[in-house]
């Protein structure tokens, strides 16, 4: 049941959390305001900014200077890619620490987390080496092969605490009706644990879209991603607030909307078992 | 006709379509993100016609990126770019190491020697060029006519410190949101070290004796920094520890600057009407000397476009290089879009055209202070590096970047000059040690 909380409180809280929530969203906010304003207008004082006229100057400049689909198509490439990769392998691994888990099955995946710990600029040189001697530079395999290795360590242990949850009588009972491995993991394991898989999915695609270190230093020109969109819009000579604006919105986009429309999956996933 | 012989046609008719499209040659140019690199890339159907085998791609970085990402490729041979954009700082580091592929052969039509002998000199390692300077500059003075002249202070031509220090407190006008000067004061090595490392120069200091030991202990470092601190602190906007470039910028644009001192690149920026509110009240002068000093601070900075020797394209390469930095390109922009949007600083014909004299009023300054720079000595003291606002050795760019955030840290009142002085000098002195230069 839930508990009674006077009214009053209720306004305090509702009207903090307000302001948390616009303190957070409020960057975004901004840039989204400044895209629609001329350069000149997009440095000038705040006040200034939200009473000039509006255009679409900046987005128009943008289109025009970049091969926007390219990045996009990069950018959809790698991430939808490196999860789909990324499940492949870690769906069997979480199956396996969950249900049949071995005397070291702790220990691996505090050693699999561990490789997070490590700075990435620290593999940098060696990664890039080996890309240079494999030619895979600036190719979409090797950035999909690098985006699901750093991402793997955190599909694997979100599907091993979603699998934890699922009872193991349930697998039991599904083998005694004669399932086999295949049909218990295809069958019964993953229909259960779709919440799971879901929200799994989703942040993964969330990450490596954002990814913004491999993704810098392992392209050129093919098969560079929004990342690389947003970066080229930035000087340290010049003015480019506004152009840099519709740039990081014409990158955020897509994933906010796609955030926006699978937010009740991405809840129930996140929270999915902590109620029993 | 049968079937088969419709085939085997159709098979020819493929094989040549691919003979074709492999005879053309892709190139990969890494460049930064500012206003005449991005204005190349919408003049390419030119180049284009002239190199129909030739095709460009681009890949636009921010300044800092792009160092990282270029500098990387090349001590690795990773052969990702076939030419770079790089700044005089890296091309004697590079060229040295015999990264770069030499521009010995350049054209006859391209006229070598009509490129500034300075920019030149910067760019060649015992005589031999490594880098084709696309655009040149140097540092002046630029204020505000109108408020000089309600504050009854004139500007010479060839200011001292004194003199701006005097004008710097008659334009101030801290109730009407007016700063007497704006100087960069972000920390970082082509930050507020190019600044001060230019001031310095021109108080007679320099940033290691001859046995490479850092003089951040002697009388001209701390009178510079006294000196910058003392005007900023009185003169300058509030938060000054932030700005950069850029910031400066706006804050001219808006008319909160009297005196700006930085790059001459910035004075096309201030006569812009579209961007500026002060647009035609912009006055010109040189970078201010100490009395006695004969230095005017040597800034001497150009972007170049460079091969590297991992280049597997390099004739197309060059054939792209030869092209963006000819005395044509200029020609074309001058053609689209008037002579002030003309690249700056890198040849001497275009100093000598009097339709850009006319159109850019700060021509004749900007020809003037690159001319004089002397990066082979930079300060009035002999040193035993290369470089104008910079030292040219690797390890530059981390001192130069921890020295200015110390700096920056005494511009934001967290210590005081000597206080600074001597924590640069110390970090200076590891750094040089682990590095291997001390004797």
């Amino acid at each position: 049941m839930a508990r009674a909380v006077s009214k009053p409180r209720k306004l305090v809280f509702t009207l903090v959390a307000w302001i948390i929530g616009l303190a957070i969203f409020f960057p975004i906010l901004w840039i989204f305001i400044l895209s629609f304003k001329s350069e000149g207008n997009a440095i000038a004082a705040p006040f200034h900014v939200l009473t000039s006229a509006f255009t679409l100057e900046s987005y128009h400049t943008v289109f025009e200077r970049s091969n926007y689909l390219r990045y996009f198509m990069n950018s959809v490439i790698l991430s939808v890619g490196s999860t789909l990769l990324g499940l492949i392998i870690a769906v069997p691994a979480a199956w396996a620490m969950a249900f049949v888990p071995g005397r070291h099955t702790k220990d691996v995946l505090l050693w699999m987390l561990s490789t997070k710990m490590l700075p990435p600029v620290g593999v940098l040189v060696p990664i890039y080496l080996i890309f240079r001697d494999m030619g895979l530079l600036d190719s979409r395999i090797g950035l999909v092969f690098v985006l699901t290795m750093i991402n793997l360590p955190i599909i694997i242990w979100m599907l091993y605490t979603y699998f934890r949850e699922i009872p193991g009588e349930i697998l039991e009972a599904a083998r005694m009706d004669g399932a086999g491995l295949k049909e218990e993991v295809l069958y019964v394991l993953t229909p259960m644990a779709i919440p799971g898989i879901a929200s799994t999915v989703l942040l993964n695609i969330i990450l490596a879209w954002n990814e913004a270190f491999w993704t810098l230093n392992l392209t050129a020109a093919k098969a560079a991603p929004l990342t690389q969109f947003i970066a080229s819009y930035s000087s340290p000579e010049g003015l480019f607030y506004a152009k840099l604006s519709a740039a990081s919105i014409m990158a955020i986009a897509p994933i906010l909307i796609m955030g926006w429309f699978s937010q009740k999956q991405l809840v129930r996933g996140l929270t999915f078992g902590a109620v029993k | 006709m049968t079937l088969t012989i419709r085939a085997l046609m159709g098979a020819c008719a493929l094989g040549a379509l691919a003979t074709a499209a492999s005879a053309e040659t892709n190139i990969t140019v890494a460049t930064v993100n500012n206003g005449d690199m991005v204005r190349m890339q919408s003049y390419m159907d030119d180049f284009y016609a002239q190199h129909p085998d030739i095709k460009v791609e681009w890949v636009t970085l921010e300044e800092n990126i792009l160092r990282q990402r270029v500098t990387q490729d090349i001590a690795t041979n990773g052969g990702q770019f076939d030419v770079m954009t790089i700044g005089n700082y890296e091309v004697p580091i590079w060229g040295e190491r015999d990264w770069l592929v030499p521009l010995d052969d350049l054209s006859d039509a391209y006229d070598v020697d009509d490129l500034l002998p300075a920019i030149r000199g910067a760019l060649s390692v015992d005589g031999t060029l490594y880098a084709a300077p696309f655009y040149g500059e140097s540092a002046m003075v630029m204020y505000r006519t109108d408020l000089a002249e309600k504050a009854g202070v004139t500007i010479p031509e060839n200011p001292t410190w004194t003199q701006i220090k005097d004008a710097a407190a008659k334009m101030t006008d801290k109730d009407a949101g007016i700063y007497g000067i704006c100087l960069r004061g972000k920390p970082g090595w082509g930050e507020n070290m190019a600044f001060i490392s230019a001031m310095a120069n021109s108080y007679g200091a320099r940033w290691f004796d001859m046995d490479w030991r850092p003089e951040f202990d002697t009388d001209p470092w701390k009178a510079t920094l006294t000196d910058y601190l003392d005007l900023m602190e009185n003169y300058g906007p509030p938060g000054a520890s932030s700005n950069g470039f850029n910031e400066n910028l706006s804050l001219f644009q808006q008319g909160k600057c009297g005196m700006w001192i930085d790059a001459t690149v910035a004075a096309s920026f201030l006569t812009d009407p579209e961007e500026s509110q002060v647009a035609d009240n912009v006055g010109y002068a040189v970078f201010p000397n100490k009395e006695g000093v004969d230095n005017h601070g040597n800034w001497l900075w150009s972007w170049n476009l460079a091969i590297p020797k991992s280049s597997e394209k390099q004739e197309a390469a060059k054939a792209f290089v030869e092209w963006a930095t000819s005395k044509e390109y200029t020609m074309l922009v001058a053609d689209k879009e008037g002579w002030r949007a003309a690249p700056p600083g890198t040849r001497q014909s275009l100093y000598d055209n009097q339709e850009y004299l006319e159109a850019a009023p700060f021509a004749q300054l900007t020809i003037d202070t690159i001319s004089t720079a002397t990066p082979e000595k930079p300060s009035v003291q002999d040193v035993p590096y290369v470089g104008a606002q910079f030292v040219s050795i690797p390890e530059f760019q981390g001192i130069g970047t921890a020295v200015g955030q110390v700096f920056s840290a005494a511009l934001a009142g967290q210590m005081d000059a000597d206080q600074a002085l001597s924590s640069a000098q110390s970090l200076t002195e590891r750094e040089m040690r682990k590095a291997g230069y001390e004797k």
